[in-house]
């Protein structure tokens, strides 16, 4: 699959390179009822050989139900989680592999990560001056007191926040200002890419867009790179310029966003845009959804999809379909392939 | 707002209160609303609106120390606000069914799931054990449950979240009850498992003529689900009226507001409308209009005088802008 | 507060006074009478054990300001030799019992907090280990504690007497007394600690302020000490509270036994424990005053504990 990673047909540099990515927990039970009750180890692959690339200044974005492995691959970027093998190429330098620490903290300035939840990704016993300053602590940007409560004062600034809110603590704020808070402290170090995992399935929607016009406007003022977890077809399209659908931990098609929505080629791409509620009250023509999500340590021979899958035959319930180019994007689909979807 | 004598359900000018040290808080404000047999009414509004409070002070489950303070909620004309919680017991699950967020609050983790059904059928209907489980297993298969008589002698744990959503359904309908609360059913749930939920529920309710009180935050559920919708706001219904017009062409500024914030899965826009500043919290309600802090029309009339909710359309609005210019809002909006 | 920024005012002590005044807690605590009385007693004792020296009519510790013609007076009654009169009478040297009291609460207290402060200090740092790092090191501290929790407390803190006086030389077992009870009692008790700040380590190290603090680069220790300890400090007071009460009755248990604090420097235990011997001859007084004390103390304490367990949980409130 190092095909998608490699492939050339974006003009610009990626600027983030993820290929062959995979994650396996062990979920096994403890030691001892593992002897008691003669259960054997158990793993969960909540990451399948992903890969893909993000040019700098784009948004790509990760969408998948729960189970997907679209937060692990956010936290294996950042640095939460070590991926069990893959490869995480952020400028060209493997971050998976950096062993030297000062080298690593200067990699970690670049890239930030906002969070889904502003209520716990803010110490509430620390005051909002303290969380934004942090970064700029300790990546050692500055130290002098009166250049960081300038920098802050800015920073509150551009998140459309008062300066003087800076003496308060997270509880007195709303959820969308929490979250803009989040956002000062992630831009602190002047980072080129954010990883935002599901930045507002925690807030209201009159807030959400509020968030999401705040998003764009930093993106066009300071060039950011963003990758988007999210579980919002809607936010997505809004926001993404390429779109990578995951299911059970694999990709199911690599498409810019605008074909992604409007001519959807998997059919797990297909069933999921069928899903969200239609709002504009169209009455256009909808598959109904069929069945669950498989528990994903016991997931389906084949490819994933083939037990819900309108299209499946004999072939997807063996083989696992290969990710290959479609259009200006790429699917993993056998009826793609052989050209069984309508 | 129709007054007319058949109406399932009506309420009357409820309002909820929270007594605190600081001061009394009025978490739902003198709302009314009507509902007709076998009609979806989606209550929908963002977080601190009250839509959730409205739904449990209807079916006299509101936590202490909240409390109604005055309003009346009748079923089919019989006042059930300040019922005897006896009497309360009957008619909740009889004659109204709920479905909550979170499934697993509504199923006991301890029992099998055909057990609860069963005493539920039972408590409800003169029916014999065999009668009750044949409903038993009926109700699992109605809700799309597979292998329904096996499933039975399963425990909630043993269900997925959807699976576990449909058979706190089957639960609620299991009285044959003439409406049924919903709060937030599918909100815990993946998009492709919503849509599965909301089809049953719209299928069921409509087969059994049950009226539906729907409260979500969210447009799209309405959208597929509901007749008619009332948006709240800071404890207020802010408008109200058929589901069509109150999507397409949204009359009140917040209203109006809220659908310009939604992003359009269907197409791209550079930026979304988006409304100033957040819900109030209940401690600190601007006089007057609720929302006139955050709305580009407010005039003094709306930061000291609270709006009357008046008929427009098929609807009503609680907005001073006359209807002209109310009209004139809602073609500006997109959908 | 290194990390205040210039520009902005600064929060009056007045408008600090007033937030606490206005805070939920406080207000909780105006609203009980039960814990205000407790708050009370336990000042009371305080007060009265901190100023000792400037309260009591006399240093019980000092042969020369006692008179043996005054044993053995009761309360309030007027001594038949030398016409004087005890408040609270005295014991068979010719001490006042309220003067020993005022004393003695000083050598209980200070066991009590210093036992405490001990026990804290070693429970919650393991407990902070056990609980960030997990794994290994988890199960290991965890066992310990589990081990030593399987032990009643007065019988580990006896043990880790019994070693330190059969270690140390016996000239100095007098002056060193109050350490040892010190140490045998915190290292009995932090088990306790350590369990309930894992539990709640494990709780706050899954919180996204955590992974937002590790995404920064920050060290474990740093994230530990900075993040993590001032989230889990809540219970930590509560059971601290508690952990008081229990720790004063430890040491007068420890006292009562005879292993604690000597007659001559004596504690609310040893009070008791030499009281004891004068109740069949009928000189109750020597020994129900001390005792109630003990009591008082340690009925507020806990009163005040379980205040602070409802005052703190955000369930209840």
């Amino acid at each position: 699959m190092t095909a998608v990673a490699s492939a050339s047909h974006a003009d610009a540099v990626p600027l983030l390179t993820v290929e062959g990515l995979r994650c396996v927990f062990d979920v096994s039970k403890p030691w001892l009822n593992r002897v008691l009750e003669g259960a054997s180890k158990q793993s969960l692959q909540a990451v399948d050989d992903v890969s893909f690339f993000i040019p700098k200044g784009e948004t790509f974005a990760l969408v998948g139900e729960s189970g997907s492995g679209k937060s692990t691959i956010a936290k294996m970027i950042v640095g939460l989680l070590r991926p069990t093998n893959g490869e995480i190429r952020f400028d060209g330098t493997d971050i998976t592999k950096v062993g030297n620490a000062a080298e690593m903290r200067r990699l970690r300035r670049r890239f930030q990560m906002i969070f889904q939840d502003p209520y716990a990704s803010l110490n509430p016993r620390m005051r909002v001056d303290t969380i934004i300053a942090e970064p700029l602590r300790a990546f050692g940007i500055l130290s002098e007191d009166g250049a960081i409560a300038t920098r802050v004062a800015e920073l509150l600034r551009l998140v459309r926040l008062d300066p003087a809110d800076g003496v308060k603590f997270p509880h007195e704020f709303s959820g969308g200002q929490r979250q803009r808070i989040a956002i000062a402290r992630a831009l602190a170090g002047n980072p080129e890419f954010l990883v935002c995992d599901e930045p507002t399935s925690a807030l209201d929607v009159s807030v959400q867009a509020q968030i999401l016009n705040l998003m764009k406007d930093l993106q066009a003022e300071f060039g950011l790179t963003y990758l988007l977890i999210s579980h919002n077809l809607a936010v997505v399209r809004h926001m993404a310029t390429r779109v990578g659908v995951l299911y059970l931990g694999r990709l199911v098609e690599v498409a810019p966003s605008r074909q992604l929505f409007t001519a959807p080629r998997h059919p797990y791409t297909r069933m999921l845009l069928d899903a969200v509620p239609d709002l504009a009250m169209s009455g256009r023509q909808r598959l109904p959804v069929q069945g669950e999500i498989p528990n994903p340590i016991t997931p389906p021979s084949g490819c994933f999809y083939h037990p819900r899958c309108p299209l499946a035959n004999e072939r997807c319930t063996q083989e696992r379909p290969a990710l290959v180019p479609a259009a200006e994007g790429y699917v993993a689909c056998h009826a793609v392939a052989e050209g069984r979807a309508a | 707002m129709t007054e007319t004598s058949e109406a399932l359900l009506e309420v009357r000018d409820l309002v909820v209160e929270f007594p605190t040290r600081r001061g009394i808080l009025r978490a739902v404000d003198q709302i009314s609303f009507s509902l007709m047999p076998g009609e979806v009414l989606g209550l929908v509004g963002e977080s601190g609106a009250g839509k959730s409070l409205t739904g449990t002070a209807l079916i006299g489950l509101l936590e202490p120390p909240g409390r109604i303070a005055s309003g009346t909620v009748r079923l089919k004309g019989q006042q059930i606000n300040g019922l005897p919680p006896e009497e309360l017991r009957k008619i909740r699950g009889r004659r109204i069914g709920m479905v909550f967020q979170d499934p697993l609050t509504s199923l006991n983790p301890l029992y099998r799931v055909g057990e609860q059904l069963i005493e539920t059928i039972r408590t409800h209907l003169p029916l014999s054990e065999a009668e009750a489980r044949q409903r038993a297993v009926d109700l699992l298969m109605e809700v799309g449950i597979p292998a329904a008589e096996r499933r039975l002698d399963s425990y909630p744990h043993e269900f997925s979240g959807g699976m576990r959503q449909r058979v706190v359904i089957a639960l609620a309908l299991a009285a044959e009850p003439e409406l049924v609360i919903a709060d937030e059913p599918t909100t815990a749930l993946d998009v492709s498992v919503q849509a599965q939920i909301i089809a049953v529920l719209k299928r069921l309710c409509r087969e059994k003529n049950t009226a539906v009180i729907l409260i979500t935050h969210d447009m799209g559920v309405i959208a597929e689900t509901a007749d008619r919708v009332a948006v709240m706001y800071a404890g207020r219904i802010v408008e109200i009226g058929p589901v069509r017009d109150v999507i397409k062409s949204p009359r009140h500024p917040y209203t109006k507001g809220l659908m310009g914030s939604i992003p359009d899965p269907e197409a791209e826009a550079e930026r979304l409308i988006q409304i100033p500043g957040s819900m109030p919290r209940l401690t600190h309600i601007p006089k007057g209009c609720a929302f006139n802090p955050r709305c580009g029309f407010a005039n003094d009339q709306c930061r000291t005088e609270r709006p009357p909710v008046r008929a427009v359309g098929k609807g009503s609005v609680a907005c001073f802008l006359d209807e002209a210019q109310l009209t004139a809002l809602s073609l500006e909006a997109r959908r | 507060m290194r990390d205040t920024p210039t520009a902005l005012p600064r929060v009056s002590l007045q408008q600090k006074l007033f937030r606490l005044w206005d805070s939920d807690i406080a207000y909780s605590f105006r609203q009980s009478p039960v814990t205000m009385a407790a708050g009370f007693v336990v000042l009371l004792i305080l007060i009265g054990a901190v100023f000792a020296p400037l309260l009591a009519t006399q240093n019980p510790f000092d042969p020369s300001g006692l008179n043996l013609m005054d044993g053995k007076t009761a309360p309030m009654a007027v001594n038949e030799f030398t016409q004087n009169s005890y408040l609270l009478g005295t014991d068979d040297q010719g001490r006042d019992i309220l003067s020993t009291i005022l004393y003695g609460s000083r050598a209980s207290l200070l066991v009590g907090f210093a036992a405490v402060g001990l026990a804290m200090l070693i429970g919650v740092t393991l407990g902070l280990i056990a609980g960030y790092r997990g794994g290994i090191v988890d199960s290991i501290i965890m066992r310990i504690a589990d081990i030593q929790l399987t032990f009643p407390s007065i019988l580990v803190a006896m043990l880790i007497f019994g070693v330190f006086r059969g270690v140390l030389p016996v000239q100095s077992h007098a002056t060193l007394a109050v350490p040892v009870l010190i140490l045998a009692i915190g290292f009995s008790d932090w088990p306790q600690y350590a369990r309930t700040v894992r539990g709640v380590t494990m709780v706050e190290r899954n919180k996204e302020y955590v992974q937002a603090a590790r995404v920064i680069g920050l060290a474990p220790l740093t994230i530990m000490i900075r993040h993590v300890l001032p989230n889990v400090l809540g219970p930590v007071l509560v059971i601290g509270t508690l952990g008081l009460a229990l720790a004063i009755i430890a040491e007068a248990t420890l006292s009562y036994l005879g292993v604690g604090v000597p007659p001559t420097q004596p504690s609310l235990g040893t009070l008791i424990r030499v009281g004891q011997e004068y109740i069949a001859s009928g000189e109750w007084w020597i020994l129900f005053f001390p005792s109630l004390t003990l009591l008082a103390l340690a009925l507020s304490v806990n009163l005040l504990g379980d205040w602070l367990r409802d005052a703190l949980n955000p369930k209840l409130r």
